[in-house]
């Protein structure tokens, strides 16, 4: 769960900041989009990269899925009689709702993939016009996408916000200082990353990117 | 003050049990949580009635007997505190309190609140010991221990091994008791030579007990009698992932 779950935040910190070059304009933007499909070039062939890193992506997120489908059979395996009287786990709220905000999670990459990767579902959908893919899917007239788009990103962040540091509590993180850091740390980089998501729809809203 | 208690009741491991109210009169805010329970069972064996079975055996919270879920939390509402040492004056006249037994496949009930906890023998049997000549306490002096790894050994070796932790996990996880054992052994200079075979056969013993694995969630800490933290299953993880790459 902590490896591919680090490996999935980092491609997401990536993902971020790229969004961001929407920013500089129509013609950055989709420079930045080509751009992406010759890394590796010429050592490899045009977009050759861009399929290692979508395998080495799927891998992640199955053997996340995987791992944590392991841990929810275990862990209804090692309860078989419930609770007459159960109050609310005491944990916090991003613990308590990692498994189900996880299919929240998965069902949205799913729905981002067809909407703005293979344009399926995006009303402009032209490969490589991605300025205008964006700027068309977040029009105020699609306000229902950019709510469920708004509400996923939020729950990505929940998930991260405990993903982090639970992940590097696995990975042995033991020091009571330490223990502080790291839920600072998992704080930070969750409340980074959704904004900085968000600001690419909201800025599409109120007519900033058009 | 007068309050009525729903309690699990079975007869043995293969009954299907059920909660059973009854009306407990005349307790003592002073009374004990286990003392209430004697004063129901006396009234239960006078009208010819089954008395509740629960463990117990010090009655001053450091053995680990008691073992039950009061209102959906392990050892009641208080913080830090063992079934035995939680008082009636914690609870208001009237109230309805619900008692179940620790709920964990690796705990099976024996009859009403009593489970078995041989589970957690088998961890310790796993490697929860130092294999070495015993005897005579050695000389303190001989084998310095810096104060720092002592008073945190000494923390993890608080643990009593009641099984709060088992009872309270979303995942009926052992991790904190199994942590608390590696931790207070691994701290100690004793403990290093059998250190990474420790961690490897404890944790296998645990899995192959049926309790769940751990995703730190983070309950166990708060119903645990003795306060052990959280930060230890970290420290377990680290030993293990040492253990793992010596091994590979």
């Amino acid at each position: 769960m902590a490896l591919t779950g680090i490996l999935l935040i980092g491609f997401l910190y990536l993902h971020m900041i790229g969004n961001l070059k929407i920013f500089f304009g129509a013609e950055a933007f989709d420079h930045y989009a080509a751009w992406l499909r010759t890394i590796g070039t010429p050592l490899l062939p045009h977009e050759w990269y861009l399929w290692i890193q979508r395998g080495v992506l799927t891998v992640a997120v199955v053997g996340h899925i995987v791992a944590a489908t392991i841990l929810a059979r275990r862990a209804r395996q090692a309860r078989p009689v419930k609770y007459a009287h159960r109050p609310k786990v005491q944990g916090s709220y991003a613990a308590r709702t990692m498994r189900w905000g996880g299919v929240i999670v998965l069902l949205f990459v799913i729905y981002h993939i067809l909407d703005l990767t293979t344009g399926t579902l995006n009303p402009n959908g032209v490969h490589l016009e991605a300025y205008k893919n964006v700027s068309t899917d977040f029009a105020p007239g699609r306000w229902y996408v950019t709510l469920f788009y708004t509400l996923s990103i939020v729950a990505v962040g929940f998930h991260m916000r405990h993903g982090i540091w639970s992940a590097l509590r696995t990975l042995g993180q033991q020091s009571p200082r330490g223990e502080v850091i790291a839920r600072a740390t998992a704080l930070v980089l969750s409340w980074v990353l959704v904004l900085g998501f968000l600001v690419v729809p909201f800025a599409v809203l109120v007519g900033l990117v058009d | 003050m007068d309050i009525q208690v729903r309690v699990w009741r079975q007869e043995n491991r293969s009954d299907n049990g059920r909660m059973v109210t009854y009306d407990v009169k005349d307790i003592s805010p002073d009374a004990s949580f286990l003392e209430m329970l004697d004063v129901l069972n006396e009234k239960l064996i006078l009208d010819g009635d089954d008395p509740v079975a629960f463990d117990h055996d010090c009655r001053e919270g450091i053995c680990g007997a008691c073992s039950m879920v009061i209102d959906g939390v392990a050892h009641g509402p208080e913080k830090a505190t063992t079934t035995c040492q939680l008082h009636m004056r914690h609870f208001k006249n009237g109230d309805v309190i619900d008692v179940e037994p620790w709920r964990a496949a690796a705990f099976p009930v024996i009859k009403d609140l009593v489970v078995d906890r041989s589970a957690f023998d088998a961890i310790i049997a796993a490697g929860g010991y130092i294999t070495a000549p015993t005897g005579a306490a050695p000389e303190a002096h001989a084998t310095p221990v810096p104060k720092k790894d002592a008073d945190l050994a000494f923390e993890a070796a608080t643990c009593i091994g009641c099984g709060a932790c088992v009872a309270a996990c979303p995942n009926g996880s052992a991790m904190l008791f199994t942590a608390a054992k590696v931790a207070h052994l691994g701290l100690m200079p004793q403990g290093q030579p059998e250190r990474d075979t420790r961690v490897l056969d404890m944790l296998q013993a645990q899995d192959d007990a049926g309790f769940g694995g751990c995703t730190n969630m983070g309950e166990c800490t708060q119903v645990c009698p003795k306060g052990i933290p959280l930060t230890l299953i970290g420290r377990l993880n680290a030993d293990y992932r040492k253990a793992v790459r010596k091994k590979l």
